[in-house]
């Protein structure tokens, strides 16, 4: 079983992934934060590696990740940082980035560099299976989950083909949208969740807007985990000692937790 | 690779590749938005009312045919070859950017869609396109850095004039790359009611295909044209790459013509060795930028590399597909042509034949008629004047130091 498999075998548990780009607002700040993440209870996290043109994501990340590429962040910087990670925390590490940058450094190199540093599974927006042959066979090769995405406009035809594709966990995109902290969850999610739920049989996992503890709730009773990124950058901004973010994840735990206490 | 010139003609395949390039690298949001794309217009090609239309609307709306012009004084002096002009500047709307706005348009209409967005770097396509949605009655938003929103100002009242919005994009490099980057959002956000109508032959499939065939209206009538004026085909065409949508539209009916070279003009800016251009061809390597798979500006880690052009329309780090792929097969050769050699050639057209080209196809007159010095009288050179220079002014006027 890889590493992210076993996060969903234990019965009823509910995973928690948050997001940050490494490199923002620091390197030191990747490497303090993480442990912090994974210490309040997260299962697995998201460590973005910083592109240039960050077309999937809404305003705090495509700052975040300018930013980081302003502090001089390198793909090299990435692996070292996760290397340095995976040494001191348990939780499964999972890159997130867009596929530019896996391409120029090599696909059988990152996926060979990915294993070598203790990386578990990748997440690349801007790669529908279609594109996704050449790194699924090298992926698949190092033991490193390729996660794909489903959004809401997906249809049953696309989510038959990343249920036969996709490993770890499916991606699913809650909102017809980019990335960024919302209010309210759309309505027609839980439809959404449905519907691929008939198909797929890999753990389903909602990100993009899930921003507060009640959001977290509402999506323990119809998903198997919430990816959290923009609210979490949001508060190692607005709090460098990054109590803020501890205390955070720790509420979203216990929401994932308790989805029908108070 | 040796290219098979039938094979050429029928590309992308059905996945969108012209051989190793194209592709569809996008969110999944996109994806079934692509697909929808992709079987409309497939329906349409195949419709020969669609078509009727387009062509119909072209004549009356846009103005076409554009002729094809010998200039002879520009011929006189590059001292060789004829040079021949393709006068996209005389398009309404001043470029070739409106053959592809009103193709999408009829598209978009067909598809049912009320909002049409758009990218624009010189102004040119989003004046195309805050056009075609005026005269439809399609609510219009088009994207701009603000950066060339600033260079290409008169344009931008252009489109405010026609009912467009015009959002400015202040992330990145500020420029074209980040105002596709800015209506891709756009889409992924809107994708229901929304046609996005991206103007160059880049981006995801369908549009380098659909794109291209919207433009090479401009090839078959060039092709015509110089059979009825001289009785044989060019020697050789010459046009400017930026995204490549002029180039692809005037090359693609002389594909088959292997006699024909075909040079494509890219941007040097402050020169090549400089870092400071937009060469994608010339200096790029293979990379995925806007969703699709071609030769990228991009530094060692596969960031996308800031461009420079004094042409906005050709300050781009990526270039359409089939370009790279007319490159490695050789099909098409690619050069480059700086700032003050563009200027120059702007100003050699105003000079010699009455004419204000655009920026963007100054680089290709400059690099005509130096080559012209280098072939012998009989020879034919044919350029397509993509684009009027009215939008430059201020631009042109402060880099010859001309107070105003």
């Amino acid at each position: 079983m890889s590493s992210i498999a076993s996060v969903f075998s234990r019965p009823g548990h509910k995973a928690l992934i948050p997001y940050i780009t490494v490199g923002y607002p620091s390197l030191e700040a990747t490497l303090e934060v993480v442990p912090r993440l994974a210490a309040g209870g997260s299962d697995i996290v998201e460590l973005g590696i910083p592109f240039s043109d960050p077309l999937a994501d809404g305003t705090t990340i495509q700052k975040a990740s300018f930013q980081a590429l302003q502090n001089g962040i390198t793909l090299q910087h990435c692996f070292e940082v996760a290397g340095q990670l995976s040494q001191k925390v348990k939780t499964p590490l999972v890159f997130m980035t867009y596929f530019n940058p896996v391409l120029s450094y090599g696909l059988d190199r990152f996926c060979r560099d990915c294993a070598q540093v203790g990386v578990s599974g990748l997440i690349i927006p801007d790669l529908p299976p279609e594109e996704g042959d050449a790194i699924e066979a090298m992926a698949r090769k190092q033991g490193l989950d390729l996660v794909y995405l489903l959004a809401p406009t997906s249809t049953e035809a696309r989510i038959k083909l990343v249920a036969g594709r996709g490993r770890g966990f499916i991606y699913l995109v809650s909102v017809t949208g980019v990335t960024g902290a919302r209010d309210k969850l759309p309505r027609n999610l839980s439809e959404f969740v449905a519907r691929v739920r008939k198909i797929a049989t890999q753990p389903l996992c909602v990100g993009f807007g899930i921003s507060t503890p009640e959001q977290a709730k509402e999506l323990a009773r119809i998903a198997d985990g919430v990816i959290v990124g923009s609210r979490i950058i949001q508060l190692m901004e607005a709090d460098r000692s990054m109590a803020e973010v501890a205390r955070f994840i720790q509420e979203l735990r216990r929401a994932l937790d308790r989805p029908d206490g108070a | 690779m040796i290219l098979n010139q039938r094979e050429a003609a029928r590309l992308p395949d059905n996945r969108g590749y012209f051989g190793g390039y194209g592709g569809r690298f996008v969110p999944e949001t996109l994806v079934p938005a692509l697909d929808e794309l992709a079987a409309a217009y497939k329906e349409a090609k195949a419709s020969s009312a669609f078509w009727d239309e387009f062509n119909s609307l072209s004549h009356s709306y846009s103005g076409r045919p554009t002729p094809l012009y010998l200039a002879e004084r520009l011929t006189e002096r590059g001292g060789g070859a004829r040079i021949f002009l393709k006068r996209e500047d005389l398009a309404h709307t001043g470029a070739h950017k409106i053959n592809n706005a009103l193709g999408q348009g009829l598209l978009a209409k067909r598809m049912g869609k009320k909002r049409i967005i758009a990218e624009t770097g010189a102004g040119q396509h989003g004046v195309a396109t805050a056009a075609v949605c005026a005269m439809f009655g399609l609510e219009c938003i088009v994207y701009m850095g603000e950066e060339d929103m600033h260079r290409q100002a008169l344009n931008v009242f252009r489109m405010r004039l026609m009912g467009a919005e015009v959002r400015p994009v202040a992330s990145g490099s500020r420029t074209l790359k980040d105002a596709i980057n800015e209506a891709i959002r756009d889409w992924v956000s809107n994708v229901g009611d929304t046609h996005y109508l991206l103007g160059s032959v880049v981006g995801p499939h369908p549009y380098p295909e659909m794109v291209r065939d919207f433009q090479s209206i401009i090839g078959r009538e060039a092709r015509q044209q110089i059979l009825d004026i001289a009785g044989r085909l060019p020697d050789c065409i010459v046009a400017c790459v930026g995204g490549g949508s002029n180039a692809i539209g005037i090359f693609y009916s002389f594909l088959n013509d292997k006699e024909v070279k075909l040079v494509g003009v890219e941007a040097a800016g402050r020169g090549l060795e400089t870092g400071a251009h937009a060469a994608s061809l010339g200096a790029g390597r293979v990379g995925v930028l806007h969703g699709t798979k071609s030769y990228v500006l991009q530094d060692g880690d596969g960031q996308i590399r800031e461009t420079h052009s004094v042409s906005a329309g050709l300050d781009y780090p990526g270039v359409g597909p089939e370009h790279s792929y007319l490159k490695d097969t050789g099909r098409a050769s690619y050069v480059a042509v700086d700032d003050s050699e563009a200027l120059e050639g702007f100003q050699l057209l105003c000079q010699t034949e009455g004419i204000t080209p655009a920026l963007e196809p100054a680089h290709a007159i400059f690099y005509a008629a130096k080559m012209a010095g280098s072939l012998a009288k009989k020879q034919i050179i044919m350029v397509n004047l993509s684009g009027r220079g009215d939008k430059d002014m201020d631009i042109v006027a402060g880099a010859l130091g001309v107070e105003r």
